[in-house]
């Protein structure tokens, strides 16, 4: 059985295979083939022909992280959709209407975060 | 496949959940001028429903639910109602505070409810994934609860502080769990129990995972050497937030303590009571030493509690019936002392601006007597002066390890009990004999002074009448050791 | 003999991103390197049968969790290299601890036995054999009828997650203009349109 698992992923390996084959070949090959003069000019960061302005790393602002954590949670609530979807045959009543319960419980926390407001970017 | 599981037994529970929702959904919705007063309330009417379908669904007998994920016994409904007066006394407490320190949003009680449930959970837990469970819901609403005023630095950083160390400890508790189960091939309490008696022992990759568990466990109760982030988060936490952190959570924690040790690893007692041991002496010496330097009420009590835990423990590491009658009892009594104590904290306003300086009470005596007196009971309780209180909980734990031949260790508990005396003492001194500082406002809420009067004069009298606590904690401690 | 160089490929990729974690110059780097930890630890799942911890390792993880690290990361502008002053100083408890770790897993797997008393008690949530049943499908076998309490548990967890987060980072602009087209739909003519009668030759 783990072999047949396995086995179904085999073009994955294969494809993942192939994607690494060809980073290394390119990346060589560019090392080995073209010409390798650096001079600082060359080295300098190039931004519409100025010098960079700053770091490019700024300071994101706390919205960004808020809809991240939402996107999570809805994300991890959507994950244990997919083991219901597959096992719904067996589990019968019982397990569709436990999962309509926990899908209530989130509404319940979406209905409060719409109505706070935490879904609009102002 | 599809059959329902038993839930009655675990009503109070659905019914807290439920009101969550429902409380949700008025706060966010309701149109009201005051949502947060409306919210407050009718939390603190579910947390009294709440208690009355503890006290409905309990039988004589011990009751498992939801596939054996979940128990009921006599210990858990003490446990409950304890943590839900504490609970509500918290939402009391907290009212007038929040609105004056620019907290007043209604997710506050909200929050305490989310706790409080995790808690329930936590004391009716029979498996170790269901105590986990409960475990992250309290814990999770706790970090909330003391970053809530996030425009303090000081709130923000102990909310952070106590999310990085809890978070630490969980991770010790789940590789615990995961080696207990990989050695036991069980997560259930009843099955984990019938596979270490004290005959066959145990193997030692078990030993290692319960060590990892109680040293989680034992960051919850911030039993010494996992206290670290206990005086920080307890000064930088909101002064409500923090009432709340030193006594239902501790109450929570140690019960759950309690069910793991007494139940699952019943067996052996042997190996983890010299654990208890260790963490109890330790944290009476620093709950006792490190707290004689302190000039800040909220670290001083933050001490306090460290040393408690350690008093408590020893009751523990009895590891007997008798023993855990001790925790139990000792634990209500803590939970009087501390309410009440908290409630005079909340109430150290100057001009309406909190202080939480000991220096900020000097000659208390002379501007608020009444005030001063019940601080003295309060502080002759917890450094258990008779007839006190205080006094009594710690005469049952030591008699308790003395009958279980632990002679040294209570030894140990009587002389740092002796040198924490000193500080509860000296709180005592700068109220009554030094000049006096400014003068502090008078309690303003009836519900406060209510509860500064009751919990005084409990404390005060409980002697007279201690069967009320002692009689269910006999009770509770049988239902754990299958009586 | 492919699965075991693959299962070397996929550790060794690990633990060597693991180590680009911590000693990574640019935290952003670290990030990146977290991800392809990720997905080589989504890899050792899926050798060992457990596909759909390894699908979720990637939907979660790699999907939401990494991109959440990158906005603290931003968010938090770190300096590292004043964090990593004390590194040297931190090495030999990290390393003691590190060894503690090894040894007890090490305990683990040379001493693993399954109390036997257990298994006949545990009998009806024991894992069933992997040839008879898939595994997405072993778990929602269990998740959602045997576990319902846990599943609505982690439910209380998820909406407290939801409350937490709001609590503590949305804030509330003032001086936002933004449009409302159900109050500008909604609004009477009576309140905002006044009618006056002008005297000729008065005015308003």
């Amino acid at each position: 059985m783990l072999d047949q698992l396995l086995s179904e992923y085999f073009p994955i390996l294969v494809f993942l295979g192939i994607a690494i084959g060809l980073c290394v070949v390119m990346i060589l090959g560019s090392m080995i083939v073209a010409r390798q003069k650096p001079d600082p000019e060359k080295l300098s960061a190039y931004e519409c022909g100025f010098e960079a302005f700053d770091d490019a790393r700024t300071r994101f602002d706390v919205r960004f992280y808020l809809v991240t954590l939402l996107f999570i949670i809805f994300d991890l609530e959507v994950a244990f959709l997919f083991p219901w979807a597959v096992s719904l045959g067996n589990i019968g009543l019982f397990g569709f209407w436990s999962m309509v319960i926990f899908l209530v419980i989130l509404t319940i926390g979406f209905a409060y975060e719409w109505k706070k407001g935490a879904l609009e970017w102002e | 496949m599809t059959e329902l599981p038993v839930l009655f037994p675990a009503y109070p529970e659905i019914f807290l959940a439920i009101a969550i929702m429902a409380l949700m959904m008025i706060g966010a919705y309701s149109k009201a001028e005051n949502t947060l007063g409306a919210v407050s309330a009718l939390t603190q009417v579910s947390f009294v429903v709440t208690a009355g379908l503890v006290l409905f669904v309990v039988g004589g007998a011990t009751q498992l639910a939801m596939n054996d994920l979940f128990i009921v016994d006599q210990f858990a409904v003490y446990m409950k109602l304890l943590i839900l007066l504490a609970s509500l006394l918290a939402v009391t407490m907290s009212n007038g505070f929040i609105r004056r320190e620019g907290m007043a949003k209604f997710e506050y009680p909200i929050l305490i409810a989310f706790a409080t449930l995790g808690m329930m959970m936590m004391v009716s837990a029979n498996d170790l994934m269901s105590l986990y469970i409960g475990l992250e819901l309290q814990s999770l609403s706790l970090y909330v609860m003391a970053a809530f005023q996030r425009d303090n630095s000081r709130s923000t950083e102990a909310g952070l502080k106590y999310f990085v160390l809890g978070a630490l400890s969980s991770g010790m508790l789940l590789y615990g769990m995961s080696m207990v189960y990989g050695f036991a091939g069980s997560t259930q309490f009843n099955a984990l129990a019938n596979a270490f008696t004290a005959d066959t022992g145990a193997h030692m990759g078990v030993i290692v995972g319960l060590i990892f568990m109680v040293a989680g466990l034992a960051f919850k109760i911030s039993a010494v050497p996992f206290h670290m982030w206990t005086p920080d988060v307890y000064e930088g936490a909101p002064t409500p937030v923090t009432a709340f952190f030193a006594v239902a959570p501790k109450v929570a924690a140690m019960a759950l303590l309690i069910r793991v040790l007494v139940g699952p690893f019943g067996g052996l007692v042997a190996e983890w009571s010299q654990v208890i041991v260790v963490l109890s002496i330790l944290s009476m010496f620093i709950g006792s030493f490190a707290a004689i330097a302190q000039s800040n009420i909220k670290r001083l009590m933050a001490y306090s509690s460290i040393g408690h835990i350690g008093f408590a423990l020893i009751g523990l590491a009895a590891g007997t019936e008798g023993g855990v009658e001790a925790v139990l009892i000792y634990l209500a009594i803590y939970l009087v002392m501390n309410i009440g104590t908290f409630a005079c904290i909340l109430n150290m306003k100057v001009g309406g601006r909190m202080v939480e300086n000991i220096s900020d009470l000097a000659g208390l005596s002379k501007n608020n007597p009444v005030m001063a007196m019940l601080i003295m009971v309060f502080m002759f309780s917890m450094a258990g002066i008779p007839p006190m209180a205080g006094f009594m909980s710690k005469l049952f734990v030591f008699k308790a390890a003395i009958d279980a031949g632990l002679i040294a260790l209570t030894v140990i508990g009587a002389v740092t009990s002796v040198v924490s005396a000193f500080y509860y003492l000296r709180v005592i001194k700068v109220m009554y004999f030094d000049d006096p500082a400014e003068k502090l406002d008078s309690v303003e809420s009836g519900a406060m002074k209510l509860i500064l009067a009751v919990t005084g004069i409990v404390t005060a009298t409980m002697i007279f009448y201690m069967p009320v606590v002692t009689d269910p904690a006999i009770k509770a401690a049988s239902s754990l050791f299958g009586g | 003999m492919i699965q075991t160089l693959v299962f070397y490929m996929f550790a060794i990729i690990t633990i060597a991103c693991g180590f680009m974690v911590i000693t990574a110059r640019n935290p952003v780097h670290s990030v990146l390197f977290l991800i392809l930890a990720f997905f080589n630890a989504a890899g050792l799942f899926l050798l060992q049968g457990a596909e759909f911890i390894s699908m979720i390792l990637v939907i979660v993880y790699v999907g939401a969790v990494a991109v959440l690290f990158l906005f603290v990361v931003m968010m938090l502008d770190v300096n590292l290299n004043e964090m990593r002053r004390g590194f040297v100083k931190y090495l030999p408890i990290g390393l003691a601890v590190g060894a503690v770790l090894l040894v007890e897993l090490f305990t683990i797997f040379t001493a693993w036995v399954v109390e036997p008393a257990v298994i006949s008690v545990n009998a009806a949530t024991a894992t069933p054999a992997a040839s008879e049943v898939h595994n997405t499908e072993a778990l929602g076998n269990l998740i959602y009828t045997h576990y319902v309490y846990l599943f609505m548990g982690s439910g209380m967890v998820l909406l407290l997650a939801m409350v937490g987060a709001i609590v503590l980072t949305l804030r509330s602009r003032d001086g936002v203009k933004k449009q409302r087209i159900m109050d500008q739909i909604a609004r009477p003519a009576s309140e905002e349109v006044e009618l006056v009668k002008v005297s000729s030759g008065g005015g308003i």
